[in-house]
């Protein structure tokens, strides 16, 4: 793809996004690793305590503690959207708090914010998913074809499906 | 009033249109930079107590050409035209005001050069001798910007060093045959339209890098249409290069040999923030951005007597969410206009 984009472009725009690349400030992919391990790291401990508090004190059982601790960290998520510190926790963060399910409800909630000046249907219900959406057609998509192939290695194996 | 054209690109007033006054408005980012003394209105509120972030665009270039006009003291039905543009598709906020103004409109769209296309094309209108008084104005909103180019304001992406934080402000100036009394006045001596150039750059997280050739290539046709060295410019100043197409932009001018350019080269984008202390990555960018700064900080500092004589480039990279999800690169162009320090003896038959 960047080849192809390459050859299309004349020897002195090459010349010149040459030049640009070589000007682009460096990002630390070190310290950006770091960053996004040690925020991801941070919020998965937080789901976890949340995830041990309901066993402990909220009546479930280790099975079934594992979905309203999600729940839990997509409010969590969602109020910190609306109060406007999620975005300044993800240009610190990076992937850390993009990654996990608190990033993703950040991605839903922004935008249905965003365009609720355009209305309830058209505003919140039309884009809301227009961040998210890829990710739910390609996760849908991967985990079919991931589906399949477990069946026919399964059915190869001998094994029941 | 006469005005002709010299060169390829640049028209050159003989009798020069006065800038008889301005009016800048600024949201709460740019009320914390440097330059907050600066600019006439700061809002605190991103909002402005209005419901939608378009509405509050809207409002900030409604008060900025509202103030200009009153600073001008002028009544808005003696203002013959009214030129402006912004970011916004299809042009909303301009139309928008131009509606309540109620002056023959006519919106112009440059990206962030409209500042400089604006008061370029509103000389024309005075030099060429239709009008008496023109109002150019132009605006851009962060979260508008944001919305509508990339992520929704509150989308948690990392932004690369090299991305530009779109500045929330208006600028009008209203332009006129004479001015309103004695003293120093801003006067625009000539004009440079420039071409729109492609280098190939594609990443719409670094448009200052896309900006920089335009800006060298209007400011080389300037200089070259106008049989002048960059000397005879106390100050050049680009619109929104930031840090990233800064540096790019005085790197090229030494290439071209046209180092003393490059030494007098400052740019809006760096002015308006500091970015030690603010997290706007490269620096500002937006239609707001060169406005706000040429019209609210460095005309005072001519009027102080620091420059006789200042060339500003707005830059506008002109793509669209659509030609950059298709992959293509990101065209580019800069307007040029030269103003001029002038002291005025005696002014009369006002009107």
């Amino acid at each position: 793809m960047s080849n192809k984009k390459t050859k299309n472009l004349t020897p002195i725009q090459q010349q010149y996004t040459a030049l640009a690349a070589s000007r682009e400030p460096k990002r630390s992919v070190v310290k950006n690793c770091l960053r996004a391990f040690v925020s991801g790291g941070l919020i998965c401990l937080l789901g976890e305590a949340i995830r041990q508090a309901l066993i402990a004190w909220g009546g479930f059982t280790a099975k079934t503690a594992g979905d309203p601790t999600v729940a839990i960290l997509i409010a969590l998520a969602v109020v910190l959207t609306a109060a406007g510190v999620y975005d300044k926790i993800g240009q610190w963060a990076g992937a850390g708090s993009a990654v996990p399910v608190t990033g993703f409800a950040n991605s839903l909630a922004s935008a249905a914010i965003e365009h609720r000046s355009e209305g309830i249907v058209l505003g919140v219900g039309g884009q809301m998913f227009r961040i998210a959406g890829p990710v739910i057609v390609f996760g849908t998509a991967a985990a079919f074809a991931v589906g399949i192939i477990h069946l026919i290695v399964r059915a190869l194996l001998g094994g029941a499906p | 009033m006469t005005v002709r054209r010299t060169g390829h690109q640049t028209f050159i007033f003989d009798q020069h249109p006065i800038v008889r006054s301005v009016a800048t408005v600024v949201g709460p980012m740019e009320g914390a930079g440097p330059l907050a003394r600066d600019f006439d209105i700061v809002h605190a509120d991103m909002m402005l107590t209005e419901k939608s972030w378009e509405k509050a665009e809207r409002k900030m270039l409604e008060e900025a050409c509202t103030l200009a006009i009153e600073n001008a003291e002028l009544q808005k039905e003696s203002v013959d035209f009214f030129i402006a543009g912004d970011l916004m598709n299809q042009l909303t906020s301009a139309s928008f005001v131009a509606e309540k103004l109620a002056i023959p409109h006519i919106g112009v769209f440059g990206a962030c050069s409209t500042s400089m296309a604006s008061l370029a094309l509103g000389a024309l209108y005075i030099g060429s001798g239709v009008a008496q008084h023109v109002l150019t104005a132009t605006c851009s909103h962060n979260a508008t910007a944001e919305k509508q180019f990339r992520y929704p304001t509150e989308y948690g992406a990392q932004k690369p060093p090299t991305a530009q934080h779109t500045v929330t402000g208006a600028g009008a100036a209203v332009l006129s045959n004479i001015g309103d009394g004695e003293g120093d006045a801003i006067t625009i001596a000539a004009a440079t339209i420039g071409r729109v150039i492609d280098m190939g750059i594609t990443d719409p997280m670094n448009m200052g890098a896309a900006m920089a050739p335009a800006a060298v290539d209007t400011i080389t046709a300037h200089l070259r249409d106008m049989r002048c060295n960059a000397d005879a410019y106390d100050i050049i100043v680009t619109g929104d290069l930031a840090a990233v197409g800064h540096e790019l932009a005085c790197t090229l001018l030494h290439r071209h040999g046209i180092h003393d350019a490059a030494a007098r080269l400052v740019d809006c984008g760096l002015l308006i923030f500091d970015r030690t202390a603010q997290e706007v990555q490269a620096g500002g960018s937006g239609c707001g951005c060169s406005a706000v700064v040429t019209f609210g900080h460095l005309f005072k500092r001519m009027l102080r007597g620091e420059w006789q004589r200042m060339l500003v480039v707005a830059t506008g990279a002109l793509l669209s969410p659509l030609t950059f999800q298709q992959g293509e690169t990101i065209p580019s162009v800069a307007h040029a206009v030269a103003f001029c320090r002038t002291t005025r003896v005696q002014q009369g038959g006002e009107t």
